[in-house]
C-alpha cells in the first residue's frame, strides 16, 4: 500500500509546469488534490515516473463568478467551490452537487478540476459540467484550447486531455432566469460513490409549464450522460422515466445490479424532475 | 538507483520540523516514521477510514492521501496537539464521559475531525453530529456514543469558553 517510486516536480507557475509536462507528461501525472490519484498510487494500480504536483501554483486556486456563470481554477478545491456564495447563486448545481461529493474532509483537499480530469462516470462533478454545458481550458507548450464538456468525456477516467496539457480551469455557465435545478443520489452510505445520481434543469414558461428538462446521469454510463427529455415529461412522467432506462447502460458490480441501478435511474428522473421545477416554480415567484 | 529526497519543513503542533524523505512519503508516515508521532493511525491507507485524519493548516484532512512534500511550508496539528499541556480537550474529556472509544484504533480521526468540527459549528444538533462523523469508520464502539460525546464535547467547550 505505499506508492512506487517517482521523480517529483514542483512548479511554482503554469508556465513552468506546462514546460515539465511537455518534457515528461508521457509517463507523469499531474497531482492536485490526489484525493483519487493517491488511492490509484497506493494500490499500485498506476506507477507513472513522473509527479507534476501543481500545488504551489497560487494563480491556479479561484473560483470567479459573472453573470456568464463560474470559472473555477484548477487548484479550488472542492470544499471552497461549494462554500462560495456568488457561483452558488450563479450555478446552483455546483453546490447541491458537490455535498454528495465523498466526506467535508475529502472535499477539503479534492479539487473540483481534478475530479473532472480523472472523468470518473460515477464523478458528481463530471454530471454537473456535462449537463450545464461547461467546459475545460486546457495549458499546453503548444498554446491554450478550451474544450466543450460534451466532446472532453471519452470514456471511464479517459478525457480529451493531451498527455502535455494541463487542465487549468473549468467553465460552469450560469443558470438561466427562471430554471431551476436539482441533483440527487443513492449510495450505500451518505459520502460513498452513488449506486446512481441524477442532476436536473428544468425551464418553465411563463404560465408555469415545463418548457425544457435536461437529467445528467452518474454511475450508469461510461461517460456523463446527458438527456432532453423535454418532450417526454410533457406527455408523462411515465415516459420520461421510459427514456432515460432505454439511454443508460448499467452494469452490474458489488454494490448493485444492473436492474437495481435501472430501476434507481427511473426513480431518480422523477425526484430530480420534479425538485427542479419545484425551484423553478419558486425561482419565478421570487422575480 | 537511491531515491532522492527532499526537505520537508513542516510546523507540526507547534514545532518547527525539518526533514529530508522521499517523495512518496505520505504525511501519515511522515508523522509516524519520521517524526515518532504514532497516535496518528493508519487504517485503510487509502482514504475510506479516516484513521489518519489530522488538522491541516486548521482544517481536517487524510494524512494518507497527501504527500509531506506537497505541503511543504504548512503547519499540521496532530491528536498529540489537541490536549492542553494539563488534562484533556473538550473533545477528549467527552470521549471519556461518553465511553466513545473502545479499542481506540480509530479515535484519533475522530477527535481531530470533531475538534474541526466544531469550531466550524459550535452547537450541533444530532443530526449534525452524525454528517460531522459520516466519513470516519469505527468497528467496535459503535457510532451512537460517539455521536453523544459530539454534543457532550459542544456542551464542556461552551461551558470553559466563559
Amino acid at each position: 500500500m505505499k506508492p512506487a517510486p517517482f521523480v517529483w516536480h514542483g512548479p511554482e507557475s503554469v508556465p513552468q509546469a506546462v514546460q515539465v509536462l511537455a518534457e515528461f507528461g508521457g509517463d507523469g501525472k499531474v497531482l492536485a488534490g490526489g484525493q483519487s490519484l493517491v488511492p490509484v498510487l497506493a494500490m499500485r494500480l498506476a506507477e507513472p515516473a513522473h509527479l507534476i504536483d501543481i500545488n504551489r501554483i497560487a494563480d491556479l486556486n479561484f473560483v470567479t463568478s459573472s453573470p456568464d456563470g463560474v470559472t473555477v481554477g484548477a487548484l479550488a478545491r472542492h470544499s471552497r467551490v461549494e462554500g462560495d456564495i456568488a457561483a452558488g447563486r450563479v450555478q446552483p448545481l455546483l453546490a447541491q452537487a458537490l455535498k454528495l461529493v465523498a466526506h467535508p474532509t475529502i472535499r477539503n483537499r479534492g479539487t473540483t478540476v481534478g475530479s473532472l480530469a480523472h472523468a470518473d462516470p460515477a464523478g458528481e462533478m463530471t454530471a454537473v459540467l456535462a449537463l450545464c454545458g461547461g467546459s475545460i481550458t486546457a495549458q499546453s507548450t503548444r498554446g491554450k484550447r478550451t474544450i466543450p464538456a460534451a466532446s472532453f468525456f471519452h470514456g471511464p477516467l479517459e478525457s480529451d486531455l493531451a498527455h502535455d496539457e494541463l487542465a487549468v480551469e473549468a467553465f460552469f455557465p450560469a443558470l438561466p432566469t427562471g430554471a431551476g435545478t436539482a441533483f440527487v443520489e443513492i449510495a450505500r452510505r451518505h459520502g460513498d460513490y452513488a449506486l446512481c445520481g441524477v442532476g436536473a434543469i428544468a425551464e418553465l414558461d411563463e404560465s408555469g409549464s415545463v418548457q425544457a428538462l435536461r437529467c445528467a446521469y452518474l454511475s450508469v454510463t461510461d461517460t456523463p450522460l446527458v438527456l432532453d427529455l423535454t418532450r417526454a415529461w410533457q406527455s408523462a412522467e411515465a415516459d420520461a422515466v421510459e427514456q432515460a432506462k432505454l439511454a443508460i447502460d448499467p452494469q452490474s458490480d458489488l454494490h448493485a445490479t444492473a436492474d437495481y441501478r435501472r430501476q434507481l435511474a427511473g426513480v431518480l428522473t422523477v425526484r430530480a424532475a420534479r425538485q427542479a421545477i419545484s425551484a423553478a416554480e419558486r425561482g419565478a415567484r421570487a422575480a | 538507483m537511491t531515491e532522492e529526497r527532499h526537505d520537508v519543513q513542516l510546523t507540526v503542533n507547534g514545532h518547527h520540523r525539518s526533514v529530508l524523505v522521499p517523495a512518496r512519503r505520505t504525511l501519515s508516515d511522515f508523522l509516524r516514521h519520521d517524526l515518532g508521532l504514532t497516535g496518528t493511525h493508519v487504517g485503510c491507507e487509502h482514504g475510506v477510514c479516516g484513521a489518519c485524519t489530522v488538522l491541516l493548516d486548521g482544517e481536517p484532512v487524510r494524512s494518507c492521501l497527501i504527500f509531506a512534500v506537497t505541503i511543504t511550508g504548512h503547519e499540521v496539528t496532530t491528536v498529540e496537539g489537541l490536549a492542553p499541556a494539563d488534562g484533556l480537550s473538550p473533545v477528549q474529556q467527552a470521549f471519556r464521559e461518553c465511553h466513545a472509544l473502545q479499542c481506540g484504533f480509530c479515535t484519533p480521526g475522530f477527535l481531530t475531525t470533531i475538534t474541526a468540527g466544531l469550531a466550524d459549528n459550535p452547537a450541533p444538533t444530532r443530526a449534525d453530529a452524525v454528517e460531522m462523523i459520516a466519513g470516519n469508520l469505527c468497528r467496535c464502539t459503535g457510532y451512537q456514543n460517539i455521536v453523544d460525546a459530539v454534543l457532550r464535547a459542544a456542551e464542556i467547550s461552551e461551558q470553559t469558553s466563559w
